[in-house]
């Protein structure tokens, strides 16, 4: 069920986004959502995109350093308190949140959260347990 | 000018007296060394040397080179030319503990030592009523014990500071009105930084005059260093492996460091070849020790590349002149006055299961030398988060520290993107070489 995530190792110097950027434009792949964590020296691209296998080819060409991690997505109604229902139920189940971030489309209906977490399994069936709408990558492809 | 010598007798001999004096120890030690050393009659032996074949010091280059392989081979007795029991002390190269080169004095050698090392300090002006202050570290380290015993002969009044501690070296530097202050280049100008961010002026320390060595420097930096403390800064030389500082010291004319002839010969020889060359040449700087009882070494090489010069200094002394270091014939850097091998840190990288794909980066940023190693990590360390690789960083670092002595800054890069030249990736970038410092 769990969805690919790209995660690219950008070191902070000038010029190292436009090589990924690139590499990704010229697979002809949508980028869906996207985050970075950063530290003094470099910093961690994360990205969902429509064509995860071109996307990580292209990249691979371009010389980027890649991984691919697997993470949970849910859709959610785009309306105040859908997000802490979320947390609250994975909190009630001892489940914690190494990072997590959002994105919406042009429908107004819903709101997509990627999550990280130690089980994806576990996790899932948890949120679905409680009702929470899970994204699959066939479901992110049509997005 | 008045002129300041410690042993006029011997600074300011003629040049055929420096030259019979040094025939006959020269003499002496070979035979001392012959007698004592095994590890050297095999190496005579391996060469084809007799020990006939020795009959003056213009023999001399018909004798093999020592190199600091020969002293790590040798480690720790191997070089010893006299009974253990004769020893007062020994001091260490920084360094592993599988390169480390361990140095052996006697109650003489210590006294020699101290004698040169107390020139320099009247060299550069001191006398009984100074106050010299040591802030070179103590310990396995030469730089300490050896101003400090220089500082005590002279009858100087000594500050045993060792290195570190700003604030406390300060507070004793104004508070006791110390008048020569004895450091690496760097730390002494980091004090006087310190000092002006204090709110003193130079003009509010006593000093007078510093002795630096221990690590390269450029007459630019001398300048800011004489400007921020208000003093004369005198160059001075030395190795472990020759017992220490004071080999060579500068005199007021700031042109050159006296090399103490009556202790030990200097050649300048070509790096490739072994060939001796004529004065005035650039080349390696080998050295013989003369009169030295634990550890004496002949024509023991020491990777540093200068030039000799005889010509007449308005200082008074006779003994020849050495310029300052030009750079090595090896790849060893001196970073923050440690001796640093790139094989050091290719061992730590292999032995924590790192590929040898690494960049060393050394700069000098106020005055103060920054360390990075730039090394390409593993696939597998890379996941979606940074904290694998800060903790990686971490672990790296403090392996890094325990070999050089030194702490690097780490930084893990992606697999195959370390500039590679032609093939061969570039090892060293010393930016300091862009600055004029000689490495």
């Amino acid at each position: 069920m769990a969805i690919k995530q790209l995660s690219i190792f950008v070191e902070n110097r000038e010029g190292t986004l436009v090589t990924v950027t690139d590499a990704i434009a010229k697979a002809g792949v949508d980028i869906r959502a996207m985050s970075v964590a950063d530290t003094n020296d470099f910093g961690i691209f994360r990205l969902i995109v429509t064509d995860i296998d071109k996307a990580k080819q292209s990249l691979d060409d371009a010389g980027a350093f890649v991984s691919i991690t697997e993470v949970v997505a849910v859709a959610l109604e785009d309306k105040p308190g859908a997000l802490a229902k979320v947390v609250k139920i994975l909190a009630d189940n001892n489940i914690n949140i190494e990072y997590m971030y959002a994105f919406i489309t042009v429908s107004k209906q819903f709101a997509y959260v990627v999550l990280r977490v130690a089980d994806n399994d576990e996790t899932e069936k948890i949120l679905t347990e409680n009702g929470i709408q899970l994204v699959t990558e066939a479901d992110m492809e049509k997005l | 000018m008045q002129k300041n010598y410690y042993q006029p007798e011997a600074e300011t001999m003629s040049v055929e007296d420096i030259k019979k004096i040094q025939n006959e120890k020269f003499i002496k030690q070979f035979k001392h060394v012959y007698d004592n050393v095994k590890y050297y009659r095999d190496l005579l032996d391996k060469n084809g040397v007799k020990f006939e074949d020795i009959k003056s010091i213009d023999d001399i280059s018909k004798l093999p080179f020592l190199s600091k392989d020969d002293l790590r081979e040798a480690y720790p007795y191997g070089m010893l030319a006299t009974d253990l029991k004769n020893c007062v002390r020994i001091h260490s190269t920084s360094g592993t503990t599988g390169k480390r080169v361990v140095a052996f004095y006697t109650q003489e050698d210590i006294d020699l030592w101290e004698d040169c090392c107390a020139r320099a300090i009247v060299a550069a002006g001191g006398t009984k009523d100074d106050v010299v202050q040591v802030c070179y570290g103590y310990g396995l380290f030469t730089g300490g014990s050896g101003l400090h015993g220089g500082s005590h002969k002279l009858g100087s009044l000594t500050l045993p500071m060792s290195s570190g501690n700003t604030k406390r070296q300060i507070q004793f530097m104004m508070d006791l009105g110390s008048t020569i202050l004895c450091c690496t280049p760097s730390y002494a100008a980091y004090i006087g930084e310190t000092l002006k961010e204090q709110g003193y002026k130079p003009e509010d320390n006593k000093l007078k005059a510093g002795i630096f060595g221990a690590e390269p420097w450029t007459e630019e930096m001398r300048r800011d260093i004489e400007k921020s403390l208000g003093i004369k800064a005198y160059d001075i030389y030395g190795l472990t492996e020759s017992s220490g500082p004071g080999v060579a010291f500068e005199c007021e004319e700031q042109s050159g460091m006296h090399i103490n002839e009556d202790h030990f010969y200097a050649e300048i020889i070509d790096p490739d070849t072994g060939e001796v060359l004529p004065e005035g040449s650039k080349g390696e700087l080998v050295f013989t020790s003369l009169d030295k009882e634990a550890f004496p070494l002949i024509r023991y090489r020491t990777r540093d590349i200068t030039v000799l010069t005889r010509e007449k200094c308005s200082c008074g002394r006779t003994f020849i002149k050495m310029m300052k270091p030009m750079g090595r014939s090896d790849d060893m850097m001196i970073i923050r006055g440690v001796n640093v091998f790139p094989s050091q840190i290719e061992a730590v990288l292999l032995n924590k299961g790192y590929a040898p794909n690494y960049q060393i980066v050394v700069d000098r940023v106020n005055n103060t030398d920054t360390f990075d190693i730039l090394v390409e990590m593993l696939p597998e360390d890379f996941s979606d988060t940074p904290k694998t690789i800060t903790k990686k960083e971490k672990k790296l670092q403090s392996a890094m520290k325990e070999m050089l002595g030194i702490n690097p800054a780490i930084r893990l890069v992606a697999p195959k993107s370390i500039a590679r030249s032609e093939g061969k990736a570039v090892r060293v970038i010393d930016k300091r070489k862009k600055m004029g410092i000689n490495i």
